[in-house]
């Protein structure tokens, strides 16, 4: 196969295309330029495309004996990714950057470069599984390594988007081993730290960075009965779940301590509460779409019993969910009507924000994911 | 993959840097073999003064100069740098000693390579230049009528003025000795950056009228590393490198004999083959421009032709157009989807301009040009030497209808593309 492999830099996509090499593909390596301004230098020990990046993966290819470009998605991640991440805070939502990115820019935007200039996949570093089953599609699964998995920023990806996936590194045990097998190979980013945060924030201070972009006014914070308990610098600057930074004058008559339960953009409110309050047993999902086939009860609506997880390193719990179409019975059934997703879960989680993606999963099988648009908690609704 | 199907790779960016000539290389080796410091006064010393001397002379004659019109620098940059910026402090200061009006103006286009540009820009942020941009013709020429406007508009506040005499990107001449006339004529100093025209096509300092006029070693078969910039024995000039006092007390730093050497022997060899060349690259280039339009009818040429703007017959290789320069636009092609796709198969050519991370950008000689961002990134340029000969055209021509057809396939995916995904009906 013709295959592009997608290098960051970074130890891991290095490694990626060196496998892709010995598994007797033809491989060019592509570093992409997301940054508006490519040219920039590293600050810290952060920072995406910047010319060191592009350095390590350009060594690394030379290394591999495989020819290396580097090409300018900037205008697209900037309008998909970074626009979108700003404008979702402002909605008072938490996005995934890296998710958006996968789904828009790595596997749509240069997926669709890359089939165009002839090559057949697009191969990246991820952690994660494509297998073909039984009935011939593509299922997408967990990685060997669960501490290491990254199925879930995966999860957005549709059947079409995962036939030309290739993430040679799924079944390796750890990192660890990855870290030796480049030094092995003698690539030079055997030892280079892992990037954890979000490329475009190159200081890791993503509420400083949302401060500068979004226009914040001084709010209420108010209790669930809709009390007055003291003022917030600006609805978005706060998160679901957050603790710390609220400065509420008196205590909860409790004495406990309170979380955000609610941001509300549009008066710009902050609703606190208790832990217990917090703990959401059913969400409801938007804009769902299935990695690889769907489920038979795609159709049906019925129940099927899966895992939610929301987070990329957060826990999954045992849930059920369901496809839901609502004013179907009466209408004539839209051809790509995707429906909303009901999401139950058995065990009550903490911290589940509009904006996240909910990531269902059966056994180490990636269902498909939608967009968080609302959770709900059954104190607080009774 | 990365070689054509006769196995060489078919080398088109001798803009970029071309081969390196025998004669340069002997003359390097030969004379970094020698021991001596030219500044030295005892015999070695001397030996080595001789030979750069003799380098100095034989350079000279090729460029239409006095030998003492040569300061030898690292390169193209470094005598752009120092034409801008030791032309603008040398006249602003004059001016203020004088208690004149302050003389802090730049004529200038915004075609200039990098090395004015970012100069002059340099100069407007960090020294109190005004950046007076004049405009340009949609073939790049420079309007006369504009230049000789902003030259005629106060000119003792102009501290420098400057236009390259062929560009790098789309290969257009300018009519240098027009517009050097018409800075003379108003007691303006004016710098030319010829690092492209040199070797490519004639040139006389002396009669051309510049002040000072910018050359490099590597676009002529000499090493990277080596250059000159000439300059008037009139032209007052402020250092940028300060030291030993080289190079008439305007470029300090030990004189790299062998480059000298290297760079006097490939300009000797370039100047002797020139008028043969020319006519030999100009054909060759023809033949590609029209393979190219013929196989791709939608794709532009950019830049001038040689030809008569009046009666539209053909004119001799040189006169409007650098001899070895193509640049066309492909609409709905990205220049790096060009690139990739003639690099697998071979061909080397260039999207124009690149960051430091090797980012393609659009072409600022475009945008100059009044061409709208989305085309001046559908560029290409292949840009024939010394090397090339006509299996070197024929081959880009037998591939480029697939990598033309690929790369609009690919088309501007960077912007917009059709893989339906979760989010893509928001």
């Amino acid at each position: 196969m013709k295959v592009l492999a997608a290098m960051s830099g970074g130890v891991d996509s290095a490694v990626a295309a060196a496998r892709a090499v010995d598994a007797g593909h033809e491989v060019v390596g592509v570093h992409l330029a997301l940054s508006r301004m490519p040219g920039t230098l590293r600050t810290g020990s952060r920072g995406c495309c910047t010319i060191e990046d592009s350095r390590d993966a350009w060594r690394a290819c030379e290394k591999l004996g495989i020819p290396f470009y580097t090409w300018d998605f900037s205008e697209r991640f900037k309008e998909d990714v970074v626009d979108d991440f700003v404008a979702e805070y402002a909605a008072g939502r938490t996005p995934n950057p890296c998710m958006r990115c996968n789904e828009r820019i790595k596997f749509a935007a240069l997926l669709e470069k890359a089939l165009a200039l002839g090559f057949d996949a697009v191969c990246t570093g991820h952690y994660a599984t494509v297998l073909r089953n039984g009935s011939g599609s593509l299922e997408l699964h967990r990685a060997a390594d669960w501490a290491k998995d990254q199925s879930y920023v995966l999860g957005v990806l549709t059947a079409e988007q995962l036939e030309h996936s290739m993430f040679p590194l799924a079944e390796t045990p750890s990192k660890d081993l990855v870290r030796a097998e480049a030094a092995e190979r003698g690539l030079s980013v055997a030892a280079k730290p892992d990037s954890h945060d979000i490329c475009f924030i190159p200081d890791g201070d993503t509420r400083g960075w949302l401060n500068e972009r979004i226009e914040m006014t001084e709010g209420d914070i108010l209790d669930t009965e809709g009390n007055r308990l003291g003022s917030h610098p600006g609805a978005q600057a706060f998160t679901v779940g957050q603790r710390k930074g609220l400065s509420i004058g008196r205590p909860a008559p409790d004495g406990r301590p309170r979380f955000v339960l609610e941001v509300r953009p549009k008066d710009n409110t902050v609703v606190v509460g208790s832990k217990e309050m917090l703990a959401v047993d059913r969400v409801t999902g938007i804009r769902p779409s299935w990695a690889g086939a769907p489920l038979a009860e795609e159709a049906t609506g019925e129940w099927f019993d899966c895992h939610l997880q929301v987070r990329a390193h957060g826990d999954p719990v045992p849930a059920r969910a369901r496809v839901e179409r609502p004013g179907r019975a009466d209408a004539a059934p839209q051809a790509h009507d995707a429906g909303t997703w009901v999401i139950e879960l058995f065990e009550p989680l903490a911290g589940v924000a509009p904006g996240q993606t909910a990531v269902l999963y059966q056994g180490t099988r990636v269902l498909g994911q939608s967009t968080i648009d609302a959770a709900f908690n059954a104190a607080r609704v009774a | 993959m990365t070689t054509s199907a006769s196995g060489a790779r078919v080398y088109l960016d001798h803009a970029a840097t071309t081969a390196l000539r025998p004669v340069a290389l002997e003359a390097f080796t030969a004379s970094a073999r020698t021991l001596g410091n030219q500044s030295s006064l005892h015999q070695s010393g001397r030996g080595a003064k001789l030979r750069v001397e003799t380098a100095r002379d034989a350079l000279a004659a090729t460029l239409g100069a006095h030998p003492s019109e040569v300061v030898f620098t690292s390169g193209g940059t470094e005598s752009d740098n120092l034409a801008l910026k030791g032309l603008y402090w040398a006249r602003r200061d004059r001016a203020r000693a004088a208690g004149a009006p302050e003389c802090h103006r730049i004529v200038l286009t915004g075609l200039e390579h990098h090395a004015v540009l970012d100069a002059a820009t340099w100069l407007e942020t960090h020294e109190g230049a005004r950046l007076d941009f004049v405009p340009v013709h949609a073939d790049g020429r420079v309007d006369l009528d504009a230049w000789r406007a902003a030259l005629a508009r106060d000119p003792e506040t102009i501290a420098v003025s400057t236009l390259m005499w062929a560009n790098n990107e789309i290969g257009t001449i300018q009519p240098i000795a027009e517009v050097a006339a018409l800075a003379a004529e108003h007691g303006v100093p004016f710098h030319t950056d010829a690092v492209q025209a040199f070797g490519a096509v004639p040139l006389d300092f002396q009669a051309s009228g510049a002040t000072t006029m910018a050359v490099t070693g590597h676009k002529i078969g000499a090493p990277v590393g080596v250059g000159a910039l000439l300059v008037r024995r009139d032209a007052a000039l402020t250092p940028v490198l300060h030291g030993g006092g080289q190079e008439r007390d305007i470029r300090s730093g030990t004189i790299p004999a062998a480059l000298i050497e290297a760079f006097a022997a490939a300009a000797t060899e370039a100047h002797a083959h020139l008028p043969a060349e020319r006519e030999r690259i100009g054909g060759l280039r023809n033949r590609l421009i029209d393979g190219i339009r013929e196989l791709v009818p939608e794709a532009r040429l950019t830049g001038a032709e040689d030809l008569d703007p009046l009666t539209g017959e053909r004119l001799p290789a040189g006169t409007r157009r650098l001899p070895g320069n193509v640049h066309f636009v492909f609409p709905g092609c990205e220049g790096d989807s060009i690139l990739f796709g003639l690099d697998m198969v071979g061909v080397e050519a260039s999207t124009g301009s690149a960051c430091s991370a090797g980012v393609p950008r659009p072409s600022h000689v475009l945008l100059a040009l009044g061409t709208e961002e989305e085309l001046a990134r559908c560029v290409q340029r292949f840009s024939l030497g010394h090397t090339s000969g006509p299996a070197d055209v024929e081959q880009v021509l037998s591939v480029l209808p697939d990598v033309h057809a690929s790369a609009l396939r690919a088309g501007l995916s960077g912007h917009d593309s059709r893989i339906k995904t979760a989010n893509s009906q928001r």
